[in-house]
């Protein structure tokens, strides 16, 4: 497992602080595809410090390599690095807690929009306040996204709710849409704050704090399609092994994780139908107990079980929204987060493989050409690595995440049988109680 | 409970089902039959008990349907079901059965019955048949009267039918329902020979007609109207749970689904191995119970099934009380309108006595315009009234008494269908409960294993 890492390696001198940032250069030897070159990687990454543009991306990436190490060269803080290190097994000690909550609507005369209030409490040493509360929109969220996906390309990127639900007529401004999508914005932040790597991301931390906050300009957006466009044109030769099976794992997991999205709403969907006829189906009972004398009273308890029932319905249905089916949701819009990682790993590969066909068949322009094989090695390197580790780390939490839903959804189905039972047993008893009465009444 | 003295024309004499006591005993239950099957209690047994007679009794039971091709009045070929009906006599001591009569009826031979029983015994609740056509639906069950759960429950049905008249005081001694249940061949015939259709008062069928009656019986009013909310409230019952079921059917039957992708899944993850083995054989596991789930709904509906018929006899039976309280209504306007013609006579013949026309009548109005008539044939004219008139009082008086009979009558059978019916409902009810709690107790079982499959994942 990635876990294990070369704490020995000697750190070079002259790190910066703040391994989160993309101050530190990448670029190096890179180990045939090994998984443990990270700190070595790291000490011949510090020497090259030009600021070239697939430099910088990179050496985001190479911050990236030792998210799972336990080298003591990653941030000073030493409260964070603590965190750092403990954060894939105990979760509970993290040190930043996110809430989002408080939708808003507001009006301007071009727009409406809703923004939601984002509450941070934090006892790190980087951030300039223990608590900070700010207000964003949904467009910010979708900055932040692309912010760091740029940063972290081969890094799997929480999923964000849909711009709009395209089944079913709902408003954009529709309650239920809101909730939804309130929940989905809260989880995505705390995945990211749970993230290794992504917690210590600089834009993140300008996300959570800037009060002044002009919003996403048009061009960076404009940046985000652009990029997308490209990656899709290159194609997928010579992708290793490895990346091959996780491919076809994807490509599966997506499969049967739509299915199971489509079988849960429609268990929900059913289960509310079922409800609406059975609100009905007690009150016939009073109805009728109205023109029978003798049997009112049973009459009633029968309605009065159903409405319990009924109730108990309605219980298991939003135990069944609030717990199955949003996580069933979040990993359908993981799985396709990650054929998007798939995707930008396999490009800067292509863009690597492109310059060695150069370099093999025209003899042009060599004098620079090995260098920039090398640094693409490099790059491709890292890349590969941050997916290997990042994927073995959410393929956990998948398992985990699912297991816990489905697990919950059971509970659901065990409690909504079990409040029926009692309902309906008491009412045995109570009937037989009064057979009883009434034979003892009779005797002479 | 008062009954009426048997009829001796439609009573079995001697009958095998005839009590060794008194036959004046009345308490109609002196002939005992042990109703079987169904469960039935007889109001019957309990006065037997009661008397403590020795008697043998009778079980009967509609055990077989079968399909059969014929030919119909039009020589067409048709198919049908035909049911076979086995009565059994019982040993009081021993309690062993032997099987004294088998033959095979069809649905249309039961229904001569109970049109013939509704002619000659309109003061009694005759118990009804059960459905001709699947109705109250909901949409897994076929609404084909040769679908076998169709039949099987209409089979059950008839069984249900022949009992409670079996186990009616008054009904258990008809000689045509005896017939019935013994004489295969020519049976039909014997009840057409008995004349009932032409008996049977043409305006008992004209439901629309209203009778405008003066001085209606408020016990048959208000009866009636407990008829009509009855039929009303059961049948939106019967609707509703129709409804529930179809939607119940749905969300257990999607669980099923999740059953193929987990097995796909759990392929997948044995495929990948490293460790995760254990988690595709407990994906297995999961599915199985998810099928497992999605198909204990069939049964579960189904036993549901029994509870609506048990609802849909007494749905029926509504129709059979409003029978009862038309035939009362009728007969209170025959009587009345009895009474209005005696009543006009009088006047005629008193105006005609003294020879004052106080009443406006067409042919006072034409003697007095074309003449008078003669001395003689005013006399003759006062003698034919004198006479109707007489006859007149008399119809009267038997009308009367029979009336006051009926009312007895009826209402003693209505106060025994009351209790029948307050029993057989509440213990429905009872049934009803006890299918939700076993169906909950199998719910529990289901989830509680799914839910172990993926803890140990």
């Amino acid at each position: 497992m990635e876990g294990e890492r070369r704490a020995s390696q000697a750190p070079s001198s002259g790190l910066p602080a703040g391994g989160a940032n993309g101050e530190s250069p990448g670029g190096g030897a890179p180990f045939p595809g090994s998984s443990g070159s990270s700190a070595l990687l790291q000490a011949e990454v510090l020497d090259l410090d030009e600021d070239e543009d697939d430099l910088e991306v990179f050496s985001k990436d190479a911050s990236l390599m030792d998210m799972n190490s336990f080298s003591p060269m990653m941030p000073t803080s030493p409260l964070s690095m603590i965190n750092q290190i403990k954060f894939e097994d105990e979760p509970d000690l993290k040190d930043l807690f996110i809430t989002v909550d408080e939708p808003e609507s507001h009006v301007t005369t071009i727009e409406t929009f809703i923004t939601y209030r984002i509450i941070t409490k934090t006892s790190r040493g980087e951030f300039d306040s223990s608590e900070f509360e700010v207000r964003r929109r949904y467009q910010d969220f979708l900055w932040l996204k692309g912010k760091l996906e740029e940063a972290h390309p081969t890094l799997i990127i929480p999923p964000l709710p849909e711009k709009f639900i395209v089944k079913g007529m709902v408003e954009r401004f529709n309650d239920d849409f809101i909730e939804t999508r309130r929940k989905a914005l809260h989880k995505f932040l705390n995945r990211i704050a749970d993230h290794p790597t992504l917690t210590f991301n600089e834009d993140f931390k300008i996300f959570l704090t800037a009060q002044a906050w002009q919003g996403p300009g048009l061009l960076s957006r404009m940046g985000q399609t652009v990029r997308a466009v490209a990656s899709s044109m290159r194609g997928v030769k010579n992708r290793p092994e490895e990346f091959m099976e996780m491919n076809n794992f994807i490509e599966l997991f997506s499969q049967k994780i739509n299915l199971i999205d489509k079988i849960s709403q429609r268990i929900y969907k059913e289960e509310r139908e079922y409800f609406d006829e059975m609100k009905e189906y007690g009150p016939i009972h009073i109805l009728w107990s109205a023109s029978e004398e003798d049997l009112v009273d049973t009459l009633k308890d029968v309605a009065s079980c159903i409405d319990r029932c009924c109730k108990a319905t309605e219980k298991r249905m939003s135990g069944l929204s609030e717990a199955l089916l949003p996580v069933v949701h979040e990993y359908v819009l993981y799985s396709e987060m990650l054929m998007g990682v798939m995707k930008r790993r396999d490009q800067i590969q292509a863009e690597l493989d492109s310059k060695v066909e150069v370099l093999t068949y025209k003899k042009a322009d060599t004098d620079l050409l090995p260098e920039e094989i090398g640094k693409l090695e490099d790059k491709v390197e890292c890349a590969n690595n941050a997916l290997k580790a990042d994927w073995e780390r959410w393929k956990q939490n998948m398992q985990n995440d699912i297991k816990l839903a489905f697990t919950d959804m059971a509970e659901e189905n065990i409690h909504y049988y079990e409040q029926c039972l009692a309902t309906w047993e008491s009412f045995l008893t109570s009937q037989t109680n009064l057979h009883l009465e009434e034979a003892s009444e009779d005797k002479p | 409970m008062e009954q009426a003295p048997p009829d001796p024309e439609r009573q079995l004499q001697p009958a095998p089902l005839e009590p060794l006591g008194s036959p004046d005993a009345g308490l109609g239950a002196a002939v005992g039959k042990e109703a079987e099957g169904a469960g039935e209690e007889s109001s019957g047994v309990d006065t037997m008990t009661h008397n403590n007679f020795w008697l043998k009794k009778i079980e009967i039971s509609v055990s077989e349907a079968e399909k059969r091709t014929g030919r119909n009045a039009m020589n067409m070929q048709e198919t049908y079901t035909a049911y076979l009906i086995e009565t059994r006599s019982v040993e009081h001591t021993d309690g062993q059965s032997v099987l004294t009569d088998s033959l095979w009826r069809r649905y249309s031979e039961f229904e001569l019955l109970r049109s013939y029983l509704l002619v000659y015994y309109p003061h009694i609740v005759v118990p009804p048949l059960p459905e001709k056509r699947a109705e109250f639906v909901w949409h897994k069950l076929s609404a084909d009267n040769m679908d076998p759960d169709f039949v099987e429950r209409r089979r059950i049905g008839l069984e249900n039918f022949l009992l409670r008249i079996a186990s009616h005081p008054i009904l258990c001694r008809d000689k045509i329902f005896y017939l019935f249940l013994t004489q295969e061949g020519n049976w039909k015939e014997t009840v057409n020979e008995t004349g009932f259709q032409l008996k049977a008062d043409s305006r008992l069928k004209a439901l629309n007609a209203t009778f405008r009656v003066k001085n209606p019986d408020k016990r048959f009013t208000d009866l009636k109207h407990y008829s009509d909310e009855l039929q009303s409230v059961i049948s939106h019952l019967l609707r509703v749970r129709a409804r529930v079921a179809d939607r119940l059917y749905g969300v257990y039957k999607v669980h099923g689904n999740y059953g193929r992708v987990f097995s796909e899944w759990s392929a997948i993850e044995k495929e990948m191995g490293d460790g995760l083995q254990s988690a595709g054989h407990h994906m297995d596991v999961f599915r199985g119970y998810m099928c497992r789930y999605a198909s204990s709904i069939d049964d579960i509906l189904e036993d549901e099934e029994h509870y609506a018929d048990q609802l849909k006899e007494y749905l029926f039976y509504a129709e059979a009380l409003r029978a009862v309280c038309r035939k009362h209504e009728l007969m209170q306007y025959d009587l009345e309108m009895a009474a209005q013609d005696l009543a006009s006579k009088k006047q005629q013949c008193e105006e005609l006595v003294t020879g004052t026309v106080r009443t406006f009548s067409l042919k006072g109005m034409t003697t007095k315009l074309f003449g008078q008539e003669t001395p003689e044939q005013r006399e003759a004219r006062i003698k034919v009234l004198e006479e109707q008139i007489n006859e007149g009082e008399q119809q009267l008086k038997s009308k009367n008494l029979e009336g006051r009979e009926f009312v007895k009558n009826a209402w003693a059978d209505i106060e025994r269908f009351k209790e029948q019916k307050n029993r057989d409902l509440k213990e429905a009810l009872i049934s009803y409960a006890v299918m939700q709690i076993s169906m909950c107790k199998k719910g529990i079982q289901v989830w509680t294993n799914a839910k172990e499959c993926f803890s140990k994942m």
